[in-house]
């Protein structure tokens, strides 16, 4: 028998972790979370890239393969990607801007409980029927009823649940940043991280409602035998992949935009530097982020829409390089003239460049329509995509991690495994990828099961699967330096451990709760290294130290969640074979979820104090 | 770094795209372009492949520079100077990017048209006269410009279809005339599928209630892998199909002979392959000649396949092992296994399918077909 006192005790940290609305927190189950998809969707991909290190190999069969493959592309940029952005944007948001919270920390934790529970729906897939097997992009007629298995029914609800909790996260983000910025912390002196979170939130908005749209068409078709994308039936096929791409496309940016974020802020801290062309950086973002609507029909040029359309999305797509060639060779001139300091963040970073550039070219040759007829559903668009993010936003997310690690935890990751992993990882990345956009020009078309012997194609094959399990080590590596130093590493107790350059290096480590005591204030661009060239190297405060209002902890947004999941499920549930009537799943989600709304609005929340002593105390104990 | 060095920097990408060039099996890379269509989209492959390669050459060089001189030394913490921007710089590479791009997107625009002009011309004729998707074929024969010999093709999970203007058909492999242009018409049965030749030219996607078009030309006689390139179910990866481009008189023979009435098998074997074929009911899906049902692939000429369902060699042990059980090598295909079928039969139709040929052995041995 566990003794009470802590079982108690070890409920209320359970308890603690369920109903937190406290950003730091959040950013940590987001981490948490994006971590686990983002390792089950790399373990998809080597057991794929297995079955293709020879050829005609029988390790799985085509349909378990369009089931990770799909799984795989599916995970990585909804589950994985876009909470790892997450994490860090709801970690470092706040603190760059000098803010207690987020505008809407109730919605914050609504966010990141969407997001899990249709992951979580989504996954559960594989023991109900078969996980989806149309591909990441679920092309219809191959994703409709009579073509595709039963877990494009979980890829839709899924999808859409944890759709709807990116969307609340990033309206939140908006207004955050616009409203609760630090006095002096102008629009122009907002850290490139900020700007790209708030761009790609934008676009959040812009791209997840018309995939909102297209994800109830589909499920209309799906569960409710409607008829928009069959043909024949009046229903049009290309329809879903204009609303999928107005979509997709985005979707991209909204990924790479925030790790150009991490990367403009990890690249001058370590080269002790100010950015170069900070301006002209933001208005790049501004630009990529409104051209990044502009260009969808070019995952569509071999679809049939004419050489007019085609020409004129393939000019928009081509513009794109543009500002993405000024973000290149600012951040080239940012670290020209530094004193560069080779941390493991700073190895990520300054590798991204040119891995991007890498990226970037391959997208322009791909903007020429008329040869990607050539391109198209080749492994030489596995390439480029792996290439933007693998070697965009991947490294960008490694560079962040190694970056703020000290600053959420409170001890530095291990430099020698960082950078033992870092050149597994590196190494890895091009063996596989880099080879791919040879395989593709000899006719290896994309989501293919197996190759045939005597076609040339054997030895890169083979190539790309060992990167595949250099990546893997490189994980595994990343896992051991968690592991290591969690208990060996020395506690972080100064409040900047890097040298760095911005206003979350300006709290103490560990954070308190109320992130700043007294509010600073901003007086540049790098407020940190500003003061600490310029002043006594504390930020000044622009208010009295008094009692800090704060707002409590709530578990509505868990039920809430819960709830949207179980009827979720009740829908997928009219063609499974249960026990259960689907409508006892709709209804009891149904009063689950709206009876948490119900709740929170006759609620009356006004949140709690810390008392002006306990701040003082606190801050104390801290310095 | 002086022009010299930046050069040798550029050296073994060159040395890469040489090597390059000849990569691949013949008949499938596109790194070895077979006729115009794919040798314009080699060359203007190649042509941002120039463009780009500076663009790298110009990132790598500075790249290296930076974290080769600017790297800390040990006990200097002094702060480098802080410095802006450049405005100068900052236009250079907004301009000159503007400019490289400006150079790719002439032939882009260009070579759309090139690419699609033709199919654009007979799609705007099948609407004057049949009204939109409305296609008759007798009307469609009439018709068309005399030049474009128009092909048929539906894509099926998991084997194509092509509907001759002559009026026959066959599955998985195609024939047409060398140095000629050829147009594909393209439509799908069940799901998209995407018609390849990588040797001869682009991919254009069959989509169902969609009609597209894609032409293709090969230089020389010969046979050119084909592939789908759309993700189309669980044996996608299979279904490949050939396309044989013969001189103009084997391929006026070879296309008078598909029209020919169906003879009787000669051998003995194959004629009693015949008759199993129809008891056994293969003829409920596979047409001969045109006699039987058109669900399945066509069998008229199945002799002078190169391989069965596409993607197997085709001998005769491998066609024992289709005809016993098709789920079992191409997961998701839609004919039947026949685990009940006794050895004699098998073997009779086995005697029966070869016996179906059409192209006389000269033009075989010409085309290095078995």
């Amino acid at each position: 028998m566990v003794s009470e006192a802590t079982n108690t005790r070890k409920k209320s940290v359970l308890w603690d972790w369920l109903t937190t609305v406290d950003h730091k927190k959040i950013a940590i189950l987001y981490l948490i979370a994006g971590a686990l998809f983002f390792v089950k969707a790399g373990l998809m991909a080597v057991l794929f890239r297995i079955q293709l290190i020879a050829p005609e190999m029988e390790f799985i069969s085509g349909q378990t393969f369009n089931e990770l493959v799909t799984m795989h592309g599916t995970i990585m940029l909804f589950l994985a990607a876009t909470p790892l952005i997450f994490a860090f944007a709801n970690f470092a948001v706040p603190l760059q801007i000098g803010a207690r919270d987020v505008a809407f920390p109730f919605v914050n934790s609504l966010g990141f409980w969407l997001f899990l529970s249709g992951g979580i729906l989504l996954s559960i897939s594989w023991f109900f029927g078969g996980a989806p097997d149309a591909g990441w992009t679920s092309y219809v007629p191959l994703a409709s009823r009579e073509f595709g298995g039963i877990g494009i029914d979980f890829y839709v609800l899924g999808l859409q649940i944890s759709g709807f909790g990116t969307l609340v996260s990033g309206i939140n983000f908006i207004v955050t940043i616009i409203n609760m910025r630090a006095p002096g912390m102008t629009m122009m002196r907002l850290p490139l991280f900020v700007w790209t979170m708030l761009i790609t939130s934008m676009l959040i908005v812009f791209a997840f409602t018309p995939l909102a749209a297209g994800l109830a068409l589909l499920m209309l078709d799906r569960i409710f035998d409607a008829q928009f994308f069959i043909p024949g039936e009046g229903g049009n096929v290309v329809l879903w992949q204009h609303i999928f791409w107005i979509f997709g496309h985005p979707e991209v940016y909204i990924l790479v935009l925030p790790a150009f974020g991490i990367i403009s802020e990890v690249i001058p801290a370590f080269s002790k530097k100010r950015l170069f062309g900070y301006t002209s950086m933001v208005f790049a973002v501004l630009i990529i982020g409104f051209l990044s609507f502009m260009v969808w029909l070019h995952h569509m040029f071999t679809v049939g829409v004419g050489p007019i359309a085609n020409s004129v999305f393939a000019i928009a797509t081509m513009t794109i390089a543009v500002p993405t060639g000024i973000k290149i060779f600012n951040w080239l001139f940012t670290m020209w003239g530094g004193k560069i300091r080779f941390t493991t963040a700073m190895h990520f970073a300054a590798s991204f460049v040119p891995t991007f550039v890498l990226g970037g070219v391959t997208g322009v040759m791909l903007a020429m329509a008329p040869v990607t007829h050539l391109y198209h559903d080749t492994y030489f668009v596995v390439a480029h995509f792996h290439y933007i993010i693998v070697g965009g936003i991947v490294l960008g997310l490694f560079a962040g991690f190694f970056y703020w690690y000290p600053k959420m935890f409170g001890h530095k990751l291990n430099e020698t495994l960082g950078i033992i992993m870092f050149w597994l990882f590196y190494i890895g990345f091009h063996l596989t990828f880099f080879i791919q956009h040879i395989l593709g020009l000899m006719g290896m078309p994309r989501r293919v099961y197996t190759f045939l012997e005597g076609q040339g194609l054997d030895t890169m094959n083979f190539i790309s699967t060992i990167g595949a399990f250099l990546m893997s080590a490189a994980i595994i590596v990343l896992v051991v330096n968690i592991v290591y130093s969690a208990l060996n590493s020395e506690r972080v107790t100064v409040k900047d451990p890097w040298d760095a350059r911005t206003l979350e290096w300006a709290t103490h480590t560990p954070i308190p709760e109320y992130n700043f005591a007294q509010t600073p204030q901003v007086r540049s661009l790098d407020p940190v290294f500003y003061e600490k060239i310029h002043g006594n190297g504390e930020m000044k405060p622009v208010e009295p130290l008094d009692e800090i209002h704060m707002p409590n902890g709530s578990i509505l947004p868990l039920i809430i969640s819960i709830g949207l999941f179980i009827a979720g499920f009740g829908f997928i549930s009219f063609h499974l074979d249960l026990f259960i009537s689907p409508y006892v799943f709709i209804a009891v989600g149904g009063i689950l979820t709206f009876g948490a709304m119900a709740a929170r609005s006759l609620q009356n929340d006004h949140g709690y104090h810390i008392d002006k002593e306990t701040v003082e105390s606190m801050e104390k104990e801290l310095s | 770094m002086n022009a010299r060095k930046s050069f040798l920097r550029f050296a073994p990408l060159m040395a890469l795209m040489l090597l390059l060039a000849g990569c691949g099996e013949q008949g499938l890379t596109a790194l070895d372009p077979m006729g115009p269509q794919s040798q314009w989209i080699f060359d203007n492959m190649l042509l941002s492949l120039y463009v780009m390669a500076l663009v790298i050459v110009v990132v790598f060089v500075i790249f290296f520079i930076v974290i080769v001189k600017f790297r800390q030394k040990d006990g200097d913490n002094e702060y480098p100077e802080q410095t802006h921007g450049n405005t100068k710089l900052e236009v250079a590479w907004t301009v000159i990017p503007i400019f490289l791009l400006a150079i790719l997107a002439v032939p882009t625009i260009t070579g759309q048209f090139y690419l699609s002009v033709d199919a654009e011309d007979i799609a705007e004729e099948e609407e004057e006269t049949e009204g939109i998707g409305d296609v008759d074929e007798e009307v469609d024969e009439e018709d068309l410009d005399e030049d474009a010999y128009v092909i048929e093709v539906t894509g099926h999970q998991f084997w194509w279809e092509f509907d001759y203007p002559e009026g026959f058909t066959t599955a998985n492999d195609v024939y047409v005339p060398a140095e000629e242009e050829v147009v594909f018409q393209l439509e799908a049965e069940d799901v998209i599928h995407s018609f390849w030749v990588p040797a001869l030219g682009g991919k254009v996607d069959n989509i169902p209630g969609v009609t597209n078009h894609v032409w293709l030309e090969a230089d020389d006689p010969g046979v050119y892998m084909g592939k789908c390139a759309e993700l189309c179910g669980p044996s996608h990866a299979l279904m490949d199909f050939k396309l044989i481009a013969m001189e103009d008189e084997d391929y006026a023979a070879w296309n008078e002979e598909m029209q020919e009435e169906e003879e009787e098998p000669e051998d003995t074997m194959a004629q009693q392959g015949r008759e199993e074929f129809e008891d056994q009911g293969c003829i409920a899906c596979h047409a001969v000649e045109g006699e039987g049902s058109a669900q399945g692939p066509t069998l008229t000429n199945f002799g002078d396949r190169t391989t069965i369902a596409g993607f197997l060699e085709y001998n005769e042990e491998n066609l024992r092992d289709w005809i016993r059980d098709p789920g079992a090598l191409k997961q998701g295909a839609n004919m039947p296994a026949a685990p009940g079928m006794e050895d004699e039969e098998l073997d009779a139709i086995i005697a029966y399918l070869d016996s179906l040929e059409k192209l006389d052995d000269e033009t075989k041995e010409d085309l290095d077909i078995q």
